[in-house]
Parts: structure tokens; sequence; C-alpha cells
């Protein structure tokens, strides 16, 4: 299936977004927008559901309590309760503010350590692989829009053009995805 | 422009009689005699009794001889005097509770100048608003405070001649605590305090009028000077309205920690005013992203309340030297219900309910966190000032509960007849744009 892919280059962050919002009032699809920097609105302007990295990690914390409580409980209280210079270690409650240091920093060490290997993971993101970036300029000063053709392509690439794009590419795709 | 409505206006009145009738059933009921205090004592439960024995002869007394043939009498003598404190107490509890949520306010404001915050200008006139408290209210609380070096109380055991008599370690520190030198202290905070809320009002309306913006240039310069005087301010006045009602006990970040207690207690109730006020239709630019920033604030300083909580008990605790751990020990033994109930309360309640973001916008979730975490701190305070004063003796009752409704409807009055005198929004603040097209 031989389809057709356009890359609609903007110099300015402003007019991207207004071209995002006009091609999405027009129904067609935006495949991807490459940006230099985080444009402020633009997943909102795009329809993007909100990100859960934030609810992963405030489990991925309960998981470090849970392993540091654990911990200090098997070790300190369960498996060898040594009198260390009077520190009653009868029960984890009796003993429980010595313990705090630790659970505190496990609580971090987990909530964030999980969560950047969760968007490394979702975001397809290590080392030597391999970058997708379609144009060179998109690092620094260009913001490239991508949308496939679905319909009639003349009525796009005009619709594109009103909205500001500097350059208009059309590709065609050779089923490489 | 805001009209302090009448409902709102009974109801501060009501709220001050009843406080003022449940304050005064206090004093009425409060024992004259060993008799008395002892009659009050049996009637409550005998084991109670039994119990504050042991643990009186356990901790070792309070300036009092705990031992031979006298110890009886003076345990009596001392049951008697913790009863004759609990009205005053609880009084000096409401009065410095709700006295310390304006001066929180009055930081938090002069913090919001300092930075030059884009966000919060909006809400100055709910500060300053919240900040007329701090005239009344610092008048009270100086008062108690005279009444105490005029000997009418025994809240402040230093102040007692005899008590120093008999206390090397007091006399050692009578250079600071002496009832000359801490009113002058008191005066100074207060004055300085009440200085700057007062001058930084009159700018913050003037500028309002004006044509250029030196009135701002000049309140961000008294906001920044001010802050220094507070810091240095606030911690020696926790030491000496505070942490000298235990004079043998002593902790170095006390000060931040009291600091930290109004902070979030001051910043709950711009949140809630403003949310009222915003409920009323008065505030119609304040939107949800400044709610949730002032969330954001509550959540913050919760935390760092319980930071600095659990510092000062861990370090305490960890090492157990017994001069400073009898602070500990009698609030665990005799308050532990409060004493630990106010960790859920400022900690794990506000934690939970606030760390969403979506939460932090819903004005009824910020309004319940709110009102535990006022109630955790009020029993903060009472945690700070009633094992010092009435020791096993407290109870929450009709005194406590007497004293918080009075202060609450003083509060209430004097806050919201201050709102209703200027218009709600600043005219020519120079971030007031900013501040209404806050997003966030």
């Amino acid at each position: 299936m031989a389809s057709k892919t356009i890359h609609a280059y903007y110099n300015d962050d402003d007019v991207l977004m207004h071209a995002v919002k006009k091609v999405k009032a027009a129904k067609h699809h935006i495949e991807e927008v490459y940006c230099p920097f985080p444009v402020h609105g633009l997943d909102k302007a795009m329809g993007l559901a909100p990100t859960r990295l934030a609810i992963t990690s405030f489990l991925y914390g309960c998981v470090g309590l849970t392993v540091a409580v654990t911990m200090m409980n098997f070790i300190m209280i369960e498996d060898w309760p040594q009198d260390i210079g009077g520190k009653p270690s009868f029960s984890f409650l009796e003993n429980m503010p010595a313990f705090v240091p630790i659970m505190f920093e496990l609580t971090v060490f987990f909530a964030a350590h999980l969560m950047v290997i969760t968007f490394y993971l979702r975001s397809r993101l290590w080392p030597f692989k391999e970058a997708e970036n379609p144009d060179k300029r998109t690092t620094d000063d260009h913001f490239l829009m991508e949308i496939e053709v679905h319909g009639d392509e003349k009525e796009l690439t005009e619709l594109l053009m009103d909205t500001g794009a500097v350059e208009i590419n059309v590709m065609e795709n050779n089923n490489s995805h | 422009m805001y009209t302090f409505s009448n409902k709102l206006k009974i109801g501060s009145f009501i709220l001050m009689a009843v406080g003022f009738l449940g304050i005064a059933i206090g004093f009425i009921s409060m024992p004259s005699t060993v008799e008395e205090a002892k009659a009050i004592v049996a009637s409550h439960d005998d084991g109670h009794g039994a119990h504050a024995t042991e643990t009186h002869a356990a901790t070792g007394g309070h300036g009092a001889d705990a031992h031979g043939g006298e110890h009886d009498a003076s345990h009596d003598e001392h049951v008697l005097h913790q009863l004759r404190n609990k009205p005053w107490a609880a009084l000096y509890v409401g009065a410095f509770f709700f006295f310390m949520i304006s001066l929180g306010v009055l930081a938090f404001y002069a913090i919001q100048r300092a930075a030059q915050a884009g966000w919060s200008p909006l809400l100055f006139r709910v500060m300053e608003g919240i900040t007329a408290y701090l005239v009344p209210g610092g008048i009270i609380v100086f008062v108690i405070l005279v009444m105490s070096v005029l000997h009418m109380n025994h809240l402040f055991v230093w102040m007692d001649p005899e008590v120093v008599a008999h206390d090397e370690l007091i006399q050692g520190k009578s250079g600071y605590l002496n009832p000359t030198f801490f009113l002058i202290r008191a005066a100074i905070f207060l004055g300085g305090w009440i200085f700057y809320r007062q001058y930084s009002r009159k700018l913050s309306l003037q500028q309002d009028e004006a044509n250029d913006n030196a009135n701002f240039k000049l309140n961000f310069r008294w906001s920044a000077g001010f802050l220094v005087f507070y810091l240095v301010s606030e911690s020696m006045m926790s030491w000496d309205w505070i942490m000298s009602l235990d004079p043998h006990w002593f902790s170095t970040l006390f000060g931040w920690y009291v600091f930290a207690s109004m902070f979030v207690s001051g910043i709950t109730v711009i949140a809630m005013v403003t949310i009222y006020l915003k409920s009323k239709g008065l505030l119609p630019d304040v939107n949800d992203s400044h709610i949730h920033d002032l969330a954001k604030f509550m959540f913050g300083i919760s935390i760092f309340w319980t930071y600095l909580w659990f510092s000062q008990f861990m370090l305490i605790w960890y090492s157990n030297i017994p001069e400073e751990v009898t602070y500990y020990i009698t609030r665990i033994e005799d308050f532990k219900l409060p004493f630990f109930g106010m960790i859920a309360m400022n900690f794990l309640f506000p934690v939970l309910l606030l760390i969403n973001s979506d939460y932090k916008r819903i004005n009824w979730f910020v309004v319940l966190g709110g009102i535990v975490i006022l109630l955790g701190h009020y029993l903060d305070i009472f945690n700070m000032v009633m094992p010092a004063t009435v020791g096993d003796q407290w109870s929450i009752g009709i005194p406590e509960i007497g004293a918080v409704l009075f202060f609450a409807g003083l509060f209430i009055f004097f806050v919201f007849r201050a709102l209703a005198t200027v218009p709600l929004q600043p005219k020519r603040n120079p971030f007031i744009e900013e501040s209404r097209h806050f997003h966030y």
C-alpha cells in the first residue's frame, strides 16, 4: 500500500499552534509534530491524552515504602534483634523513628528511578537508538507537522499553505512502517 | 466591592457570645482550693488520678518537691495549679492560634511582594483582609501576656519569683527570661508586625490611586525588610511565648517549627476565604489555577511542617538525653491521641488528599483539606502549650471549645469587616494583568 505523507514546515511556535488548531478543525489526522523545544499547550491543541506517568510514580513510591518497611522489619526486628545503643528493637513501631530516613529515601528512590525508566520505555529511548528525525532543521529552528494523505492531496496542501507553512513536502511512503 | 453580609456578621456575634460563655464557664468552674481540685479530679475517674500520681512521680516534678512525706500535699497543690491554669491555657491557645493565622498570612503576603509573584496580586486584598486581625489579635495576646506577668495566672512558671528562687536553671536564664524584658520584646515584635501590616496596606491602597509605581516599589522594599525582621522576631517570639512555657527545655529548630505551623494555617485560611468570596461571585478573575497554587502551598508546607516536627522529635528521641527528652515523654504519656492524631491530620490527610493535581482545583476538596489542616494545627498549638500548663489534667471541653469559638467569631468579624472596606481587586498593581490571566 503506497501512501503519501505531507511534511509542513513552520518557523514560529505561535503559527504552528494556529495551524494545528486549523488542521484539527478540518478533521485531518496529525501523525506527529516535531519541535526543537516544548511548545506550551501543543498537546492540548492536538488533543493528546494526558500522561499517566505521575500515577505510576505514586505506585512505585508505594512499592519503595513497602520494600523499606519489610527490609528494616526483617533485618532489625525479626532476624537479629540486637541491642544497639539501647534502641528498642522489640517491635517495628517502637524503633520506627530510626527507620524513617531509610523509608523516605527508598520511597523517593523507587518513585524517581522507576518513573524515569518507565518514561524511557514508553517513549522508546535508549542508547544507540536510531534517531527518528525527519529533518535536521526541526532540532534547531523549524517545526514540522506530519500528516498522512487520505483524500484530496491538493486541498490539504492548500489548507496547509493557508496556515502559514514555509515549506511543504509531499513524501511517498514505501510501506516502511 | 464586598459587603459584610448580615448572616455572617450575626454568625460571628453568635460565635463570640457562645465562646465567651464557654470561657466564662471555664473560669467560674476553676477550683480555688485544694479540696475543690480533689473533687474535680475524683469526679472524672479514679483510675486517671492514680495514673497521674504515677507519671508525676516518674517524671520528677516541675519545680515542686515531689518526694518524702509531703508528697501527697505537694501533689494536690500541683493538681490545683494545673486545674487553675486550664481556662487560662485554653484562652491562650485560642488567642495565639488565630493570631498566628493572621501572622502567617502576613509572612506569605510579604513573600509574595518581595518575590514579585505574578499569580497572587489578585489575592492581595484577601490577604490584607485576613491580616486585619493582627491588630486586635495581637493586642489580646499581649494583654494575656501582661496578665501573666501580673501573676493573674500561672502559665509561665518562670514568672513566679518563688519558683525561680529554688530553680537554678531558671535563675541562669533570668537574664533573658525576666518579665520586663519579656514584655519589651513582645511589644517590639507586635509593634514591628503591626507597623508593616498597616503601612504596607496603606501603600497598597495608595498604589491604586497613584499615577506611577512609586508606592509599589516602596512596598517591595518594606516587604523585603519586613521579612528579615520577621524571621528574627518570629523565632524569638516562639521562644518567648511558647518554648518558655517549659523553661527547662530548649530546642534549636523550634522557631522554624512554629513558623511552619503558622505559615500553613495562614495559607489554608487564604484559600478558604478566597473560595468563600469566589462562591459569592466577588472574585470573578480568580480561577481554579489560583486555587490550585494555594492548594500546592498547603500541600508543600504541610510536608515542610512534618519534616520539622519529625526532625525535632527524631533527634531528641534518638539521642534520648534526659534533660531534653522529658518534653516528649510527657506528651507521649499524657497526650497520646492529640500528639499522634495531629500527625495524621497535618501530614497523612493533606498529603493523600492534595497530591492529585485535579483535586487541588476542586473547591470542596481544598476546603475539606483546609478544615482538617486547621484543626490539626490547633492541636499542634494545644500540644505545645497544654503539657506545660495543665499537664495530665487536659481535656478538650467547654473552656477550650469556647475559646476557639470566641476567637473564630472575632477573627471572622475583623477579617470580613476589613474585606468590606475596599474593592477586592487591586487596580494598578503592575502584575495584576498577569495575575488575571494566570493559568497553570
